[in-house]
């Protein structure tokens, strides 16, 4: 009899204790969120991203299918995961019954922080019944987000981890400002697409990282915004001293045809492949991938400033980060390219 | 053909990709009216805020953009006429895609996307009305293609701006139609636009009949095609209007639904309104009924109206548009 009165009385504990509790988040929506979170379901590819990096056991599946390349950069369970597309309202494709039939504890984006997207978040919520959550995607606040993300999904630990990694890599990359004088810092054109035609702006998502690591992005003279169709008439009056290719295709394109040849940055082989898998080092999408692509940038711009062995660095990321060890040969296969052969 | 719709409106509640049995089904639907205690709050949700919304709303975007595209075929004495020959969807998108590149709340893109629609509309009736000694018909088709062509730009100009990870997909995706995101607020909210539009198309279906012969021949049987026309217009561009703003571009319904109808019933518009609404609303709860369940995401529906929608057309085309004449 007691016995059972115990059990009675630990249940009722144990109830309260996975109660709800108040989450507030970057755009200032008090969620209900449960104590206990098993399974996350990414709204958005930056999303999907963090919590792969943060919580891959709780990750509920994928934004975008893996790619047969990036699948390597995985760990198998993960590339298992099935995939559910973007869940960004009238904005998305996933399926509303896939998404509750997947069962998640809580939603999360990653992103932009606008009316929109509160709206949209409020209007998810409000279907489903499954708790929403947006958090501030921007650069510069990538400790800040592991560590949010990391008290939100009972995860402290790891997030305080990766959040300290963020933090050291923002405080080297001031270091490096502070000892390269802005004469010295390039200007870079960064070519998307097959024919590289396609840019960012000043200000667009697509290009922070470039403009954090002291670049001048040579497109900011054509105004701010997002992504931007461009014309080699264009990026020859830019003639910057760096490009660097989304694309390898592009890359190669770049440094063998002729109309590209008088570009300063074709002229002295200054063309370079930015690394991609499983996720792009300067966008798509724009996430923590960014904390090791920063670093190559660094080493790619100020190779004199600084002190960065690129290849250590790489493995340790996607050691800490991703969960896989690299071979010499996947990381020669990464940054291939990435940098001027001499190094 | 109302049977055809009982039998669509089912298979959409049956039908979707959270799997439910017979029994978590009955319990839906007679928990509605005994109150969700007992429900399964997971049940509750896939049935009464996501199947149900979904439902209502094809109903009445398929009911209205059919009806829509028998009216302008009608007026227009043109069988190659759809909802958005004067520009609506056009104008609507361009009111979207601006509420979504000015990062609006969804109820002022709603809004912004139903504005749209009405001002190209009313561009493409001042255009007519300024432009006289010509054929009235033929320049409002014209104005309505010019001002769908500006309307396009504008579109197209947003998305080159618009940010490509968050905007541009959204963009995209609302400029192909589709009713993943649609609540019960938003089916209320364009309920009384559309019930507005409508009235008109219905209670002057016998007139609509007098003015496919010719405004001539109207005009002598006493029919007042000077105000009856705009009325008419706006009624259509109303419901199109409406629809567009919750649902984004649904293409194909309102240009073959009307002839499918014309087969089964004949040109009697008296008859073919009808028709067209009930087979509108069971065709876009059928294509909604695939949107959600050929892919593990959601297929928008203008590819697949567009997929069955343009086959079906040249069939009939190559059929000798028997139900025309």
């Amino acid at each position: 009899m007691s016995g059972r009165l115990i059990a009675l009385a630990i249940l009722a504990i144990s109830s309260t204790a996975v109660d709800a509790r108040d989450f507030t988040d970057a755009g200032g929506r008090v969620v209900d969120v449960p104590d206990v979170i098993a399974v996350a379901l990414p709204a958005g590819p930056p999303a999907a991203v963090l919590l792969y990096t943060l919580a891959p056991d709780k990750l509920a599946g994928w934004v975008n299918e893996p790619s047969g390349a990036a699948a390597a950069f995985l760990t198998p369970q993960s590339v298992a995961l099935p995939t559910y597309g973007r869940l960004t309202g009238s904005g998305g494709d996933a399926n509303m019954e896939v998404v509750l039939q997947a069962k998640p504890d809580i939603i999360i984006d990653v992103g932009t922080v606008n009316p929109t997207y509160i709206d949209l978040a409020n209007r998810v919520q409000e279907q489903t019944g499954i708790p929403y959550i947006l958090i501030d995607g921007s650069f510069e606040k990538s400790g800040e987000t592991y560590r949010l993300l990391g008290e939100l999904l009972g995860e402290e630990a790891r997030a305080e981890v990766l959040a300290t990694y963020a933090d050291d890599t923002l405080a080297q990359l001031a270091t490096t400002l502070a000892a390269v004088p802005a004469d010295q810092r390039p200007s870079i054109y960064y070519g998307r697409g097959d024919e590289g035609l396609e840019t960012g702006l000043s200000g667009s998502i697509n290009v922070e990282i470039l403009e954090a690591a002291g670049a001048t992005n040579v497109a900011a003279a054509a105004g701010k915004g997002g992504l931007t169709d461009v014309s080699l008439e264009q990026i020859l009056a830019w003639n910057p001293d760096i490009i660097i290719a989304a694309r390898g295709s592009f890359a190669e394109a770049a440094k063998t045809n002729p109309d590209w040849s008088s570009i300063a940055a074709v002229k002295s082989g200054a063309v370079y492949v930015a690394p991609s898998l499983p996720f792009g080092w300067i966008d798509s999408p724009p996430s923590a991938n960014r904390l090791i692509g920063v670093r190559w940038l660094q080493e790619l711009f100020y190779p004199d400033a600084v002190d960065i062995d690129l290849a250590a660095d790489t493995k340790a990321f996607y050691s800490l980060f991703y969960d896989v060890d690299l071979t010499e040969a996947q990381v020669g296969k990464l940054v291939g390219g990435a940098l001027p052969t001499a190094h | 053909m109302a049977a055809a719709l009982v039998v669509a409106i089912v298979l959409s509640m049956i039908i979707g990709k959270y799997p439910l049995t017979a029994g978590e089904l009955a319990d839906a639907w007679l928990g509605w009216a005994w109150g969700h205690d007992q429900l399964d709050p997971t049940i509750a949700t896939v049935v009464w805020n996501v199947r149900f919304p979904r439902v209502v709303a094809a109903i009445l975007i398929g009911a209205s953009l059919a009806a829509a595209g028998a009216v302008f075929q009608a007026l227009f004495r043109n069988p190659l006429v759809a909802p958005d020959i004067l520009g609506v969807s056009a104008g609507s998108s361009l009111g979207a895609v601006l509420g979504i590149f000015l990062s609006l709340p969804v109820i002022a893109i709603q809004l912004t996307s139903f504005a749209g629609g009405l001002i190209a509309v009313l561009a493409v009736y001042a255009v007519g009305m300024a432009i006289r000694n010509r054929d009235p018909v033929l320049t409002l088709v014209l104005a309505g293609v010019a001002i769908g062509a500006l309307a396009g730009a504008g579109i197209s100009l947003i998305k080159i701006l618009a940010d490509p990870y968050d905007q541009l997909p959204a963009i995209t995706y609302w400029l192909l139609g589709s009713l993943t995101s649609v609540t019960r607020g938003d089916a209320l909210g364009i309920l009384p636009a559309i019930v507005i539009g409508l009235a008109p198309l219905i209670a002057f279906r016998w007139q609509v009949n007098l003015m496919s012969l010719g405004d001539e021949e109207a005009k002598a049987l006493g029919v007042e095609t000077r105000w009856l026309r705009p009325l008419l217009i706006a009624g259509a561009t109303l419901v199109t209007a409406a629809s567009v703003s919750i649902a984004g571009v649904i293409g194909w319904i309102g240009l073959v639904i009307p002839h499918i109808a014309r087969m089964l019933v004949g040109p009697d518009f008296r008859r073919l309104l009808p028709a067209s609404m009930l087979l509108g609303a069971s065709f876009l709860l059928c294509v909604d009924i695939l949107a959600r369940t050929v892919a593990r995401i959601e297929v928008p529906l203008g590819i697949l109206t567009a997929a069955i929608g343009a086959p079906f057309f040249l069939w009939l085309l190559a059929g000798g548009r028997r139900g025309w004449q």
